[in-house]
């Protein structure tokens, strides 16, 4: 038989994370996909690797006023301020559909103080359908919780051993890149017992409407993601990935197959599709269909050879 | 609601700095409900990043082909040209590759059959009227007071026209029809008709205004409303709107892509709306 006639072997494009096997590696970034359920014409939720819910806190949140948005070059700032169902809401409105779904739910989740931190990752803990938690702290708009965390080594360290003892299952940390040196953060958090990183948050981020000469989002400040931010991100990844043992989940303006393939050859273990979901609302099918095709031309039987393989 | 990945087939200019696009929509016409609007990409690599929420004009077939084929259906959008994003849709040509998720959002409630029905429309906020105009003339008498600050604001009148709808035009100006703001043809109607029920969508004060003449009388009223959007289905709340009752500790906000953008006056918390400027394109 020649080579012609031989049908290509589909690659292996599973990977594990902290003892959680994902059919693939491409999920999407908290607060760009909702609870999974507002996608479901677009796409088979079955077909990629996770799904990563909005932030969630104990009690409901408000979030920022309007407007929250804002298109800048080759991105978008939000500020949308967390808002969020809350715990207990999500318990009963959006867990039952996650029940017959076949794809691991990672619930992201954030506390106001370091004690909510801690009733939040108890409550989600008891709440099986939820595989993995990801533990936010990291966001740029508001003003408690989120980034004060993530800022601080020490702090981030305390919120994690907290979170740590209430959470049983495996426990991703997202970081923010708003600091001067991500492995200090990274380290700190991987000593206080978190099982994966995540990286990279938004960057902050400001714009002005020059006729009314006010910042164009409410909160004047926002979060800067899309393809502007890629770079930052990829170089962020091969930072951490140099610097902690723990598995990395890469994200950061990931628009096509070809920008998480950057991400995996950084060392990411797995990628996150944020923005790139309000653009394509199937774009992460396309992505982990480019990565299959990646694999074909390259001849990579098992994604696992490609993650960590930057030539340097 | 699907992703259409199709093609252009018209889009011209109908008033100085207004367009017309038609969009090749296979289904359309089943699934799309008057108020609601598409979220539209007009190319493929950037920018711009994120769709543009545009309101639904219309839905219609082409003329039949003589190869069998069951009948193409179109939709129509209205788009004003502000900015990068329309400036690069006006110069799309019959052909040219369009994605669109469509229809989205809430639709507009035909209201009690027997009732008048007065459509108030602000410039491009005419937009989403079209299609209920269509749905409301077949019960009953419907009246469209169109607004605008010049003439050239002023659209699409005569087709309102043709469907039987009794139309009425104010220029802030005065270049075309009266002189002076929408509101004010509206509460000469409401004087004369006091039971018609009240549909609107235009920019954020007119709105306001509206809904102070119709709560002031008791008229129900529905509005399309405008924002910023990202994703389009409620995921990314980015086009909140706060809901009747809100307040800090109990927030109610509303998703203006999916729970609006048309929405009954007494569902939102209008002393606390932003008044800010939505700076959209289209309508939505």
């Amino acid at each position: 038989m020649n080579r012609q006639d031989q049908k290509p072997l589909r690659p292996e494009l599973a990977v594990e994370l902290a003892g959680m096997r994902l059919r693939n590696p491409v999920m999407p970034a908290s607060g760009t996909f909702g609870y999974g359920e507002e996608y479901t014409s677009f796409l088979d939720l079955e077909k990629i690797g996770a799904i990563v819910t909005k932030g969630l806190s104990l009690m409901p949140k408000a979030g920022n006023p309007t407007p929250r948005i804002a298109e800048t070059t080759s991105g978008m700032l939000n500020a949308i301020g967390l808002q969020n169902v809350g715990i207990e809401a999500f318990a009963a409105h959006k867990v039952p559909f996650f029940r017959q779904l076949n794809t691991p739910v990672i619930a992201n989740f954030f506390g106001n103080t370091l004690e909510e931190y801690g009733e939040v990752a108890q409550r989600l803990n008891d709440i099986p359908e939820v595989a993995a938690a990801e533990l936010n702290i990291s966001c740029p708009n508001v003003k408690q919780g989120g980034i004060v965390f993530g800022t601080d080594p020490q702090a981030a360290a305390e919120v994690v051993t907290l979170v740590r003892k209430a959470f049983k299952r495996p426990l991703i940390v997202k970081l923010t890149p708003n600091v001067t040196d991500i492995t200090v953060v990274a380290r700190a958090v991987e000593e206080a017992g978190a099982d994966v990183i995540c990286c990279i948050n938004t960057l902050t981020g400001m714009s002005i409407d020059i006729r009314s000469r006010k910042p164009r989002i409410a909160n004047r400040t926002g979060g800067l993601s899309g393809p502007a931010i890629r770079t930052v991100a990829v170089r962020m990844v091969h930072q951490v990935v140099q610097s902690v043992k723990l598995p990395v989940i890469g994200v950061g303006g990931i628009m096509e197959a070809a920008d998480a393939l950057e991400f995996l050859i950084a060392g990411a273990t797995a990628v996150q599709v944020g923005t790139a979901n309000f653009i394509d609302p199937a774009c992460m099918l396309k992505i982990v269909e480019g990565i299959e095709q990646f694999c074909i031309e390259e001849r990579i039987a098992d994604i696992r050879q490609l993650i960590g393989s930057l030539q340097v | 609601m699907r992703d259409y990945k199709t093609i252009v087939l018209t889009n011209d200019e109908i008033s100085p700095g207004y367009y017309r696009m038609r969009v090749l929509a296979p289904e359309i016409g089943a699934a799309a409900r008057p108020g609601q609007f598409v979220m539209l990409r007009v190319q493929a690599n950037l920018p711009p990043l994120l769709r543009r929420p545009f309101g639904i004009f219309r839905t219609g077939f082409l003329p039949a082909d003589c190869d069998g084929l069951p009948l193409k259906e179109y939709l129509e959008l209205v788009y004003k040209v502000v900015g990068s994003g329309t400036e690069m849709m006006r110069q799309l040509k019959p052909g040219s590759r369009v994605e669109m998720m469509a229809p989205l959002g809430s639709s507009f409630d035909l209201g009690d059959p027997a009732a008048d029905k007065i459509l108030v429309g602000g410039g491009i906020g005419l937009v989403p009227l079209f299609k209920l105009a269509e749905e409301l003339v077949k019960q009953g008498k419907v009246r469209l007071l169109m607004g605008g600050r010049t003439r050239d604001d002023i659209l699409a009148v005569t087709e309102f026209e043709r469907l039987g709808v009794e139309t009425y035009v104010s220029t802030d100006d005065g270049s075309l029809g009266e002189e002076g703001f929408v509101t004010q043809v509206l509460e000469r109607k409401l004087d004369k008709y006091p039971a018609a029920e009240v549909f609107a969508c235009g920019p954020m004060p007119m709105l306001e205004a509206v809904e102070k003449i119709c709560t002031a009388r008791q008229t129900p009223l529905q509005v399309s409303l405008e924002a910023l959007m990202a994703c389009g289905v409620g995921a990314c709340l980015g086009c909140v709107v706060k809901g009747q009752g809100h307040s800090d500790a109990a927030p109610r906000y509303l998703c203006t892509c999916k729970e609006g953008p048309v929405f009954r006056a007494q569902e939102l918390e209008w002393q606390l709306l932003d008044k800010v400027e939505s700076g959209c394109e289209g309508c939505k």
